[in-house]
Order: structure tokens, then sequence, then C-alpha cells
């Protein structure tokens, strides 16, 4: 492996190491961070990590209702009792997998899933929720504990530890770029950094409109609009990144025709600005998009056209409309493999329906990860309901949000395991929700494994199954992981294999019950399975 | 220190504007400012006559605005809860004189902390020091102005310009500060008259070198040029129509033997300095002559001026484009102007009840009047401080106290407004170079520098300042402003966001931009989720999430308000 130098551009690194995954150079006679999180890379490159890869958050705000997004279909009955008046005719749900399905209105969601650019993550939350918006999402977005009050965002937190000085000297040539994009009002709070936000706020879709323009809105022709505009003018001409970002934007245009007229799918109208700077070359890591409406108290569903309409519905098919389009447009650019995201909003909400049509506020709740990157699977079991749920029952947590946002920096942005556990005050368990291999994303789009299967399935508790897969040859993992993202076991650990079909014995002594993955890896080729212990 | 420099350039104001500008730094001026005046702005045909409107808190908002830095909702409802004529008589009630400034800084080893200054030995190694104990103290004064007094001493300190820095004597600037305020809303002769034989002035404008057989014609120019007359058009060889080069020099010569003494803080008259010959004024002046006259000599000369309608005239210009806008079209010099200049003059130039008449009128509560002051960087700065009230150690801590005023003062600087030190003798350019006038105070350094200072009280730890091992934060108490408002108010997110904005912002917002902000507040929920949160945090004050929970939201929402470019508006 050449040295090399951290003033490298970061195009360079990218076509070093294309090259050297491409061709023999391997490191440990495995191809270099091709494995999930590599200190190599990160200590071949020093400082902050050249990257192109880009992280869209998207907040969903207001509570998302997990239960008629992401709907268990084996608990149909407890569902029904607890929510007769707001709960998807079964036969309406699509099915991502057998027990699973989703809201009829993100079909687009539902197709996209099948061609593996979706993975879900069952019951996200945190210990001890909290039940009002604003603390919720001070949570969600610091990433601390329920009891603990952080000003800083976890992804603010990420960016300083990788741009200490900010903004002193910024832009600079090597970092011409903001570090963090967020669309809307204010700049995130996922990006307030120790000190300083490291985050620019676009204020809407229009005024991005008027950036790349240089325009402004009118103002009157009277003496005080006649300084207005020209502070206005001012306004915009000082954003320290207008010139970036203009040219950026001035590199690229959005190819999917799936975008909605603008003004009609805000959320839409936000990651076809991320897709266009993104493709456009803006070094930006970290966008942050919102879609608000989410508390639906009152009126989720449609009064008189049935529970599968109305301002959840609505609401979840601009969320899918909005990464549909997304995706498409991003396939269509190329660079649909540099780009993840995932959703999160600040709790779900009740099991159990108001009078009101509505539901109020609950806790844990489904995470949507986008992206060819991403593990396409669904994480975790279906939420486990009371066969009567009462007013206060609620759902229990499967993943702690943080083990999410963890998992994504280590494998996204190669943040070793330390810094991570430092920036969120201790470890979280790793779940693999990108997909292995996605870390340098120079290398051939990876491919799914041939032949992959787990039998029996649902496998027998403290039995053993069986694992079968094509093998094109070279070294090979197999892993377990929990439901929590824990690795439980691996059976084959780096070694090479020979061409053809394998066969592999899975122990499942001592497992508990419960949804596991099974993740093989082979090269560019990866794959996982759902294995659900009886 | 050459004072010729000084005589160029005020030149600069008859320079075409491209020329003058390119004489400097290129980030001290927008290329989106004026090129040429505005024209064609709606007009307003209001006149002098008085404002019998209505009265309420736009009204009053308005003129304390213009009147203040930076007026609090408690000011601005007192205010729409009186009468227009009352509030005036408040704004117009001179306030007595503030005890002095101490020594405020540990690095100062000669004064203690907390003795004053004034009247101590000149010492070099501490006069930049008292100088800066003096600004401090002078932002503190802004901050504590509940009437123009205040407004009128920088009003007199950008008119009578001295520099701190230059004449480099505290003591000094101490007295003529308080020369300024003292005759702030007093009458104008006579604080010319005090200014020219004032020692900053003398020394500042090289009034200690003029003497018989050496005139130096500084002062002299400068005082027709600048302070009194104002110069017209060149219509012959040395002829500005309001005054001639020979005028400069006969002035000079009254102006003769003038000194001053640094060991009593004072100024004296030396007859043999003097020059006593006749001095013999132009046309102009009537061909007037003034006579030997000693000591006395220089009241003559500051007479004749001031019997000059122009005098009255120049200054009427200059307190509208203080205190209304920049632009003074054919109808506002009939309308305004002259009216104003005529009643300064028959008064005898007292300007209180001139600029009564002027903060009293239709014209200046004119719709159109409204709004159009770009803030100067000492308004803004110590505005919003004092408008969000932010707070300040007690008195007992002065090196805590003087160390934040010395940090607003070193704000308002990098802004490009120095108290204490205009750029030179004609004052701060937003206020008489044509055609930009307030928009020199918006360009690519300051504007960021503004949001830099509003975003920095409004975060989480405030502006934290270490002085003397202990740090001290400058910080907005967003949730301290919302209780302050009525209940019902602060647990409605409109009602909260429309007594916000009509506290920070003298025009109506669109609204998109209220959705804008409302975003901030309360990102994609309904409102009565705000009425919740708030209710929660009143039922539970001291939970630490709780509060914070409602206070990062006020905190999104005044960010964002005070980035709004209404907020540099006046």
């Amino acid at each position: 492996m050449q040295a090399i130098s951290s003033l490298m551009k970061r195009r360079d690194f990218i076509q070093t190491t294309a090259a050297a995954t491409a061709g023999t150079t391997l490191l440990s006679g495995f191809p270099l961070g091709a494995y999930g999180f590599s200190p190599e890379l990160l200590a071949l490159t020093g400082g902050a990590t050249p990257t192109d890869k880009v992280l869209v958050i998207v907040q969903l705000q207001g509570g998302n209702d997990g239960l008629n997004t992401i709907i268990p279909l084996d608990q149909y009955s407890a569902l029904m009792t607890a929510r007769a008046n707001i709960a998807l005719p079964e036969s309406s749900v699509l099915k991502l997998t057998a027990a699973t399905g989703i809201h009829p209105a993100m079909a687009a969601v539902h197709s996209l899933f099948q061609n593996s650019k979706i993975g879900v993550v069952q019951s996200a939350s945190y210990p001890q929720p909290n039940f009002s918006h604003f603390r919720a999402t001070d949570i969600w977005t610091s990433g601390s504990d329920s009891n603990v009050t952080w000003n800083t965002g976890w992804a603010g937190r990420y960016l300083d530890s990788e741009y200490a000085d900010y903004p002193t000297g910024y832009p600079s040539a090597q970092f011409p770029d903001p570090l963090a994009i967020s669309i809307g009002s204010v700049v995130s709070n996922c990006v307030q950094g120790p000190s300083v936000n490291m985050g620019m706020a676009i204020a809407s879709t229009s005024s991005f409109y008027q950036l790349l323009s240089g325009g402004t809105d009118t103002a009157p022709n009277t003496p005080a609009g006649h300084e207005l505009s020209f502070i206005r003018q001012m306004v915009s001409q000082t954003q320290v990144y207008t010139k970036t970002i203009q040219a950026a934007a001035g590199r690229a245009a959005n190819l999917s025709p799936l975008y909605p007229v603008a003004g009609q799918n805000s959320l839409a109208d936000q990651l076809k600005i991320v897709a266009q700077l993104v493709a456009g070359g803006l070094q930006t890591r970290i966008y942050v998009c919102n879609l608000g409406g989410f508390d639906t108290h009152v009126n989720q569903v449609s009064t008189t056209g049935g529970t599968t309409t109305g301002n959840h519905a609505t609401l979840l098919g601009k969320l899918a409309g909005a990464i549909d389009a997304f995706q498409d447009d991003l396939r269509r650019l190329n660079i649909q493999d540099r780009v993840v995201g995932f959703t999160f909003s600040e709790f779900g909400r009740r099991i159990r329906s108001n009078s009101g049509l509505g539901t109020d506020h609950g806790t844990a709740a489904p995470m949507f990860m986008f992206g060819s990157q991403v593990n396409p699977i669904v994480h975790g079991t279906n939420p486990s309901l009371p066969a009567n749920a009462g007013v206060n029952d609620n759902l229990a947590m499967q993943f702690d949000f943080r083990s999410i946002y963890t998992s994504v920096l280590q494998d996204w942005f190669q943040v070793p395991p330390a810094t991570l556990a430092q920036l969120f005050g201790r470890s979280f368990p790793y779940v693999p929700v990108l997909r292995l291999g996605a870390v340098v994303t120079a290398a051939a789009t990876v491919q799914p494994v041939g032949n992959f299967a787990v039998f029996p399935n649902p496998a027998p508790r403290d039995g053993q199954a069986i694992v079968t897969f094509d093998s094109e040859g070279g070294p090979t993992y197999l892993r377990l992981l929990d439901g929590l993202g824990r690795e439980v076991r691996r059976p084959v650990d780096g070694r090479s294999l020979a061409h053809g079909p394998q066969r592999i014995a899975l122990d499942l002594s001592g497992l508990a019950p419960g949804a596991y993955h099974c993740l093989v890896q082979q090269g560019a080729r990866q794959d996982s399975r759902v294995v659900v212990m009886e | 220190m050459n004072r010729r420099a000084f005589l160029q350039r005020p030149a600069a104001v008859l320079v075409p504007p491209a020329a003058a500008l390119a004489q400097k730094p290129v980030e001290t001026l927008s290329p989106h400012a004026n090129r040429v005046l505005p024209a064609g702005l709606a007009t307003t045909s209001t006149t002098l006559a008085p404002y019998t409107g209505p009265w309420g808190y736009e009204q009053a908002a308005h003129l304390l605005r213009r009147s203040l830095v930076g007026p609090t909702r408690a000011e601005v409802l007192a205010a729409a809860g009186s009468s227009l004529a009352a509030v005036l008589d408040g704004l117009f009630t001179a306030a007595p004189a503030p005890a002095p400034p101490v020594n405020g800084f540990s690095t100062n080893t000669i004064d203690a902390v907390g003795q004053t200054w004034v009247t101590a030995p000149f010492n070099n190694t501490v006069e930049g020091s008292r100088n800066r104990s003096l600004r401090a103290w002078w932002a503190d004064l802004l901050l504590q102005s509940t009437t123009l007094t205040e407004q009128m001493t920088l009003f007199w300190h950008n008119h009578f310009v001295v520099s701190f820095d230059q004449v480099f004597d505290s003591r000094y600037a101490y007295r003529y500060l308080s020369l300024l305020r003292q005759q702030a809303l007093g009458n104008v002769r006579q604080l010319a008259k005090d200014v020219t034989i004032e020692p900053a002035i003398l020394d500042y404008l090289s009034g200690t070198k003029n003497r018989v057989g050496a005139p130096n014609e500084n002062y002299g120019r400068e005082l027709l040029e600048l302070f009194t007359l104002g110069k017209g058009a060149l219509i012959g060889p040395g002829n500005y129509t309001t005054y001639t080069e020979d005028d400069v020099q006969a002035a000079a010569r009254v102006l003769t033997g003038w000194q001053n003494l640094q060991a009593g803080i004072s100024s004296s008259f030396a007859a043999n300095r003097h020059d006593p010959g006749t001095k013999q004024f132009s046309a102009a002046f009537g061909n007037r002559t003034i006579a030997n006259q000693g000591a006395t000599e220089y009241l003559a000369l500051l007479d004749m001026i001031f019997d000059r309608p122009e005098t009255a005239q120049f200054l009427a210009r200059k307190l509208y484009r203080w205190f209304v806008y920049y632009v003074i079209d054919a109808q506002t010099e009939q309308d305004i102007i002259q009216p104003l200049a005529a009643q300064l003059q028959q008064n005898g130039y007292d300007i209180a009840p001139v600029l009564r008449t002027l903060l009293g009128s239709e014209h200046f509560f004119d719709v159109l009047s409204q709004g159009c002051v770009i803030k100067s960087p000492v308004s803004f700065t110590l505005g919003v401080v004092r408008q969000l009230q932010v707070v300040f150690p007690p008195a007992t801590n002065v090196v805590a106290q003087y160390g934040l005023w010395d940090y607003l003062v070193s704000n308002a600087t990098l802004q490009q407004q120095r108290l204490g030190d205009p750029p030179n003798v004609a004052g701060w350019p937003a206020y008489w170079q044509t055609p930009q006038y307030y928009e020199i105070w918006i360009n690519a350094v300051t504007l960021p520098r503004r949001n830099q200072l509003t975003d920095g009280l409004i975060s989480a730890r405030g502006i934290v300042r270490n002085i003397d091992g202990t740090k001290y934060a400058l910080k907005i108490d967003a949730i301290g402003l919302a209780q302050a408002l009525p209940s019902v108010a602060a647990a409605d997110p409109n009602l909260l966001i429309a007594e916000l904005v009509k506290l920070l912002l003298p025009l109506l917002l669109t609204d998109n931009q209220t959705a804008f902000l409302k975003n901030a507040l309360l990102p994609g929920l309904p409102d009565f989720e705000w009425t919740n949160e708030w209710n929660q945090f009143l039922a539970t004050p001291t939970k630490t999430a709780v509060r914070m929970a409602v206070e990062t939201k006020l905190q999104a929402l005044l960010r964002s308000l005070m980035g709004l470019a209404e907020h540099h508006l006046s």
C-alpha cells in the first residue's frame, strides 16, 4: 500500500482506494476498509477523514405513529382491539416479510425494500422515554440519556471531533464547503457543536433557489423597503458558503422525473436539493431535512374515506414519494452508493387510539434506513402488543437509537469505536444497518449472495440450523447477530472458501428466542437473512 | 500628529464617489450599496405639523427606537399607555450628570480599581487603559439612558469630533464628553463656543499650534466646513459659497493664542500668541470684520457664524439624517429642513425645541419615516443587549462590569464604529458620505459580525468572557423574556411571535416570514403543543430537562428573528 499524504486530495484518495480494492493490494489478505470500520484507513489518512460519503437525516416532526407505519401482521387481533377506529384493514397492508407489513400509502418504499434499498429498524427508542415533543427531540438530536441534558447535537459533536477549529479558518482550500446543511428555519440541533453550530441553514427551499439566483424577496418601494432590499442582498452575499453552493448546484441538475411539482411535498423538495448538491460535488457530509405534521392527536385517519386515507396516510405518502424520487435521482446521477439516510421521529404514538381518530404521544417507533448501501432487512422483531392495550400501554424498546447513530458513524464515516464512546458517553451495541463493505463505495457495487438460505426457519431453540449459499471463492465471513445487533456467532471467520455451493452448520445452543440476522460476506458480495428462534 | 492628514479626508465629500471609495479597503463598502441616491421611492407630503394621529404601540416604539438604543417592551408599553406630549416631556428631561468613570481594569496598576482617574495626573502608561474605561463607562450610560441625553451626546460626538486615541489624554476626553453631555439638549451656539476652546478639540484640531505669525487653519476650516456652515458649491477660486479660503484664514487668526495646560486639565489664552490684527471676512459674511478682543474674540467669531441661516440649515439637515432618513429631496428641504432651521435660528439655537418639533411631527410619525434607518453598530450592539435585557454583574463587581462593557465597545468597533474615535473629523461616513449613507454600516465584514454577536448572545452558553480568571456570560434569558409577556401571549405561539416581532422589528412581516419563525419555535407541530410544553414548564420550572426543552425553542425563534434583515433597521 502506498503512503497516503494527509494533504492528498479527496478525489485522489478515492481513486487510490478504488484501485487498491480492484487490484491486488490487500491488507491482511482483505480489501482495505471493505469490512466495517478500518482504523488502518484512518491512520493512513490522518486527521479529518477523507470521505465522499453523505448522510441524510430526515426528521419526522411530531411523533410518527409507528404501529400504522410498520404493521405487526402477527398481532392483528391485539391491534384491532387497541385501535379499531384507525387500524388499517389487514388486506390493505403491504408485506415486507411474512410477519411485518407497511402502510399502503408507502407502496413506493415497499418496492424499494424489495429492491434492497430500504432497511427498517423496529421499535427504536431509549430507556425512560419522554413524552414531551421538545424534550424528546432534544434527546434524539443530542443523543443524551433521558435524564441528562446536553446542549450539543450528536452529529455536531462528530463534526467537531473532525474539524476541531471550526469555524476559525473555514472555509479553507481543503474544506471549502459547509460541513453540514439543514434545510429549514433553523440549523438543526443535530449539528450543534460544543461552541458553534457546525451547519448552515438553508431557510427554505425557495430561499435556496433565491440563493442560486442571487435574488431576494421583494420589498416595498419605500425608504424602509429600499434599505431592507439592500440588507437582504448583503445577507445573501455574505453567506460564506454561497459561492461553493452555487457552484455545486451549477454542476448538476436533478434527473428523476419522479419528484412532484415544487410545493406539494416539502420533503421531496428538500431531498431534491440534497441530490443536486451531492451530485454537484459539494463535500458536505451531513444534510438534515424534515417533514412536519406527525402529531396526529385527532383525525389521523379520514372520517369518511376509511383508515387507509387521511392525514397520516398523506404524510407517509409524502415520505415514501420523497424517498422514492430521491433514490431514483441518486441512481440516475450515479451517486447512489455515496448516500445513505435514515428517518427518525421524537417518539411513536400510543398503542391504543383515542376517540378522535387519533393517537397520543407514545414511545418506540420504527426508523427507515434508505439508500443502496443500507442493509435491506427488517431489524428486530415485531413489537409485542398486550391483548387488551390500556390507554397508558406503550411499546417496548428494541433498539436504542444511539446504537443506530453509532453504527452509522462507525461504518459510514469510519469513526473509531473509542471516539464514538466519547461522543456518546459510552458504547452502544453495534447494529448492521449498513451493508458490510459499504465503507469503500468506490469498489464495485455490492452483489447479493446467491442461493443464500437458512433452514429450518424458524429455527429450533438450542438446536442447529444450516446455512447454504453459493461461494465464488475467497475470504468469507458468516456471522449471526441478535436483535440488538450483537454478534453471537461467527462460524466462518475470514477463511478462504472454495468456489461452489456451501453448507455450513450454525450452532444455536443457548440463544434466546427472537429475531436474528445471519450475514454472509464474500468479497464485494454480501447478504443477510432474518432467522427467527422459536 | 500631522493634522494635515485630516484636512484631506473631509475633502472626499466633494470627490466623486467612485474615486473616493477607491481609496478605501474593499471590505468597508458593499457592492450593493447605493451608487446614486435612491430616487422614485414613495414620498410623503407630511410636514412638521404636530402629529395628532393614533397613539399606540407602533408610534411609541418608533419614537423610542430613534431616541434610545433598544427600548424594552416595558418602556414601549408605558409610552404607548401615555401620550405623545408626556413621552416627549420625559425624553427631553435632561439626565443629571453621571458619576465619573472609574478604573475597571486590573491591568491598570496606577489607578486603584473602582477609583476615578478623571483628575489624576497624566500618565503615559495608563492613558490607553483610562480611555478604555471611558468608552466602557460611556457604553453603560447609553444602555441606561431613558432620555435623549445620551442619543444627543453621541450625535454631538459625531458632529464636534475628536479621537480619544489621538488626543491620548483621557482627562481631556472625559472633559470633552462631559461638555457634550451637559449641553446635549441645550444651546448649540454655546456648545460650539465651549467646544472651540475645549482642550481635547484644541489638541485634536491643532488649536494649540495656532499662533500669531504661524496660524494653523485646521480648526478654523473644520469649524466652517463641518461644524457650522457647511461647504457649499465651489463658485469661484477658493469660494465655497458659504465661506472662502480667506475666511478660513481669518477665522484661524481669530482663534490664535489658545493653549492647553495639561497639569490643570484645562485650556488658557496666551495674549502674546494671539494675532491682534483686525480680521476681514468675505461677502459671505457681509464683509464683516472682527477687531482684536483677546480672550473673548472667538465668541464674536462664533456669534457671527451662528447669525448665518446656513448654520441653522446645516444643523437641521444633520439632525434629520440622524433621526429620520438620509435622503433630503426638494420637498423635505422645503417642508422640513427650512422650517426647522428657521425655528433654530429664531430661538437662538436651543436644540431641544427644534428636535421636539421634529420628533413630534406628522412627518416623523409618517409610516414612510419608519423602519428606514440602518442601526449603527453602537445602536445595534447595545440595542440588542438593552432590549433583550441581558443582565450584567452588580455594580460592586467593577472589573466584571467594565470588562463586559468593554467587550461591547470592542464588538461595535469590529463592526466599524468605535466610540470616541470616528474615522476622521467629518464623523462617521454613514451620516455624510453620499450616496451610500447608512448603507456603509452593512458590508461583507460587518454583517457576519452582527450575526455572530446575536447568535452568541442567544446561544446556550451566551458570550463567555474571562475577566481576571472568572467567567462571565453575556446571555439573553429567552425564558425570562417569554415569562415577562402576558401569560396568555407566552402560552400561545402566534401571540408570542407577534410580541417578539413587534419588539425587535420596526416593520410588519409577511405571512411567509411569520411561518418561517413559527417553524423555528414549533417545528412541524400544531399550535397547542407549544401551549402544552410551556404549561409543563410553568408547572415544573425547576426541572432542567423541561426548562431546556422550551428554552432551546425560544432561542431558535429569537436567533431566527435577530437574523432577519429587518432587525438591522430602526
